[in-house]
């Protein structure tokens, strides 16, 4: 198990590297921030422009290549080089990130096991009222896109604003100014924030759900009639023991691989709620700096969203082995 | 050679729900109309397929009953509320919001059904062969999926779109190339599974190709998986599309998408809903009936979960329900 996963670690360092030159070059080729500097008033002169461009690395006018040898050779040292307007990009990244994991754990996770768990219940109960009702209301939620979710949610809170007359719900970013000096000091800055929080966390967590529902009570189905799961029902476990044991754990088996994916690339799929619920966050980062075509920044984001991946197939990896015999002996 | 596949015909149709062996004349049913049957019998199914039928005759027949074109003004209308002119009302800019979202409707439903396809077939393709191959082909196949899965796919398209030119077809392959790899993955690690099972086994020892094999014994036990990404994947091409327009990065103006429409309502959503929840909810009507579908399908088609049945055989569960999970412990319900 060890050196498959040595192998496995090995493999996936590489494909981070591929994955984040790949990015960058094809960053660097495709956008173009002199427009940024030739927009401003006044005009600077376009030896100025030049200049200012070839110190940040983002000169268009050099080879791509060449600006790809003077970034990795950054990225090797750790540093990733600097935004269009000169700030270094490393602070500004570790600062969002940590913004953007506080929106999206705990979404994450509540979607995630609360999903596995109505998916599961689901199969067992297939056919009957809980079983339709779970799957009609997963139905109707993967149905409707983020961008509309969250739409609803603020749409719907602005309604109980108005009802309640106070604001039980707030949905612009991440806490209201001076609410941590209230009357209730501290406590209140941090209610503040919980408060700041539900929305968007809901609409992660909703989002992530109805997928993890619908495709584990899929696979939970399948394994539901297996021979292995009668089998253990009669040699004498009981129904629920039998389920568990031998159910729910083969059915996982598939799953784990959407587990990882989806997690790994939950980062970027922040993008919709963060720049809905004005969260500062990573994705909204990668988003503007697109438009701006801030190349450093779009590099940057990649390859901790190339990292992220990778790390998740890792886990993946080692989850699918424990819970799969045969995975471990095949491929060791 | 024909004694495996006929072996594993049997054993899946041991399996599954009794399918109707044959109609009034006596004729054994082909598979495919038999399958068809069994099809509208879900219920699920059957609605999914009316809901999108009418989501389409829609699409198509929306232009030709609207007085107004998708890209026409009516300057005296700006911001109305629907009304008998103007059934979904206008924009800001005195445009119907009826015929905008008609064509968006019709650009959601091409660019999804086309993506779905192409990922789905592109997956099962690779995600087999992988799996079966094994070794260095395997490995190969699995690194080129790892490539583009780390690859950010976001990016890619945002970064190329402007390279379209407003084309949408153009934008179907581009979509395509970053749905399907966690499909392959899903895929090969359930065909490593398979190939270890007897009848695979019993199959290449009696020498049977590979791609026989593949094709007849393990992509029939990934047929529902495959369908059911297949449906996700409409859904997701749809979702993915209208995502990267509401952005800017997908359909541009002055084309229009569903994307487009809820982008520019959204602001103001609690003041001029209509300029916001009519193309919301056909996105969402849309997504809704491809799921459906597909999720009906599902459960025709994989021999191993209790399918739909017959009629009668679903009165028969009913009636067993005290009997707690009984229907389970014994294989499927309607036997």
């Amino acid at each position: 198990m060890a050196a498959f996963l040595l192998r496995r670690l090995a493999g996936h360092a590489v494909l981070a590297v591929l994955a984040a030159s790949l990015a960058y070059l094809l960053a660097a080729a495709a956008l173009d921030p002199r427009a940024d500097f030739e927009d401003r008033a006044p005009r600077p002169p376009a030896s100025a422009i030049d200049a200012e461009l070839s110190r940040l690395n983002l000169n268009d006018r050099t080879p791509v290549l060449r600006r790809y040898r003077t970034w990795a050779g950054g990225v090797a040292r750790g540093d990733f080089g600097r935004t269009w307007q000169g700030e270094p990009v490393n602070a500004e990244m570790w600062r969002r990130t940590w913004v953007s994991l506080r929106l999206l754990l705990p979404g994450a996770v509540l979607g995630c096991v609360l999903g596995v768990l109505l998916g599961a219940y689901a199969a067992v109960r297939h056919g009957r009222a809980a079983d339709r009702a779970i799957t009609f209301a997963s139905y109707l939620l993967l149905a409707v896109p983020v961008f509309v979710l969250a739409a609803l949610l603020q749409i719907a809170a602005s309604e109980v604003n108005d009802l309640a007359g106070v604001r039980v719900f707030e949905w612009v970013g991440e806490s209201s100014p001076g609410a941590g000096e209230g009357a209730f000091g501290a406590l209140g800055g941090f209610g503040d924030r919980l408060r700041h929080l539900l929305l968007p966390t809901v609409t992660v967590a909703l989002a992530q759900l109805a997928l993890y529902v619908r495709y584990q009570r899929g696979t939970m189905l399948d394994v539901l009639n297996a021979d292995f799961v009668r089998t253990a029902r009669a040699k004498g476990l009981r129904w629920r023991s039998a389920l568990l044991r031998h159910g729910l754990r083969t059915a996982m088996i598939p799953m784990t691989t959407y587990f990882a994916y989806t997690s790994g690339l939950l980062l970027l799929g922040a993008m919709f709620t963060e720049k809905i619920f004005g969260w500062h966050g990573l994705g909204e980062w990668l988003i503007d700096s697109i438009t701006r075509g801030d190349v450093n920044v779009v590099a940057a984001v990649n390859c901790l969203a190339a990292g992220c991946v990778l790390l998740a197939g890792l886990v993946s990896d080692v989850v699918n082995g424990f819970l799969d015999p045969r995975v471990r002996v095949g491929a060791a | 050679m024909t004694t495996p596949a006929a072996a594993a015909r049997t054993q899946s149709q041991g399996d599954a729900s009794p399918a109707p062996a044959a109609d009034g004349t006596g004729r054994p049913l082909s598979r495919a109309r038999a399958g068809a049957r069994r099809v509208l019998a879900s219920r699920r199914a059957a609605a999914g397929l009316a809901l999108l039928g009418l989501l389409a005759l829609l699409a198509v027949a929306g232009p030709f009953v609207s007085p107004w074109r998708w890209d026409d003004t009516d300057l005296t209308a700006f911001r109305a509320p629907p009304s008998s002119e103007h059934w979904f009302g206008t924009t800001q800019s005195g445009r119907d919001v009826f015929a905008l979202s008609v064509r968006g409707l019709r650009r959601s439903l091409a660019i999804g059904l086309c993506v779905a396809v192409l990922s789905t077939g592109l997956a099962a393709a690779v995600g087999t062969v992988a799996g079966f191959a094994g070794g260095w082909t395997g490995r190969c196949l699995m690194w080129g999926v790892d490539v583009l899965l780390v690859l950010p796919s976001f990016l890619v398209v945002a970064v190329l779109s402007p390279l379209l030119g407003g084309r949408w077809p153009l934008l179907v392959p581009l979509l395509a190339a970053f749905l399907w790899m966690v499909t392959a993955r899903v895929v090969r690690a359930m065909t490593v599974s398979l190939r270890e099972r007897e009848y695979v086994l019993a199959a290449r020892f009696l020498g049977v190709g590979a791609p026989r094999v593949i094709v007849r014994h393990i992509l029939p036990h990934l047929a529902s998986l495959l369908v059911v990404d297949a449906s996700l994947n409409v859904s997701v091409a749809i979702v993915t599309e209208s995502g990267l327009s509401y952005f800017g990065f997908g359909v541009r103006p002055p084309d229009v998408s569903l994307g487009t429409i809820i982008a520019d309502g959204r602001g103001t959503a609690t003041t001029h809903p209509w300029l916001f929840g009519f193309a919301a909810a056909l996105l969402v009507l849309v997504v809704l009936a491809v799921n459906l579908l597909g999720d009906g399908l599902r459960d025709v088609l994989d021999p191993t979960s209790s399918g739909p049945a017959p009629r009668t055989g679903g009165r028969v569960r009913r009636r067993a329900r005290p009997g707690n999970a009984r229907a389970h412990e014994y294989g499927t319900g309607p036997a």
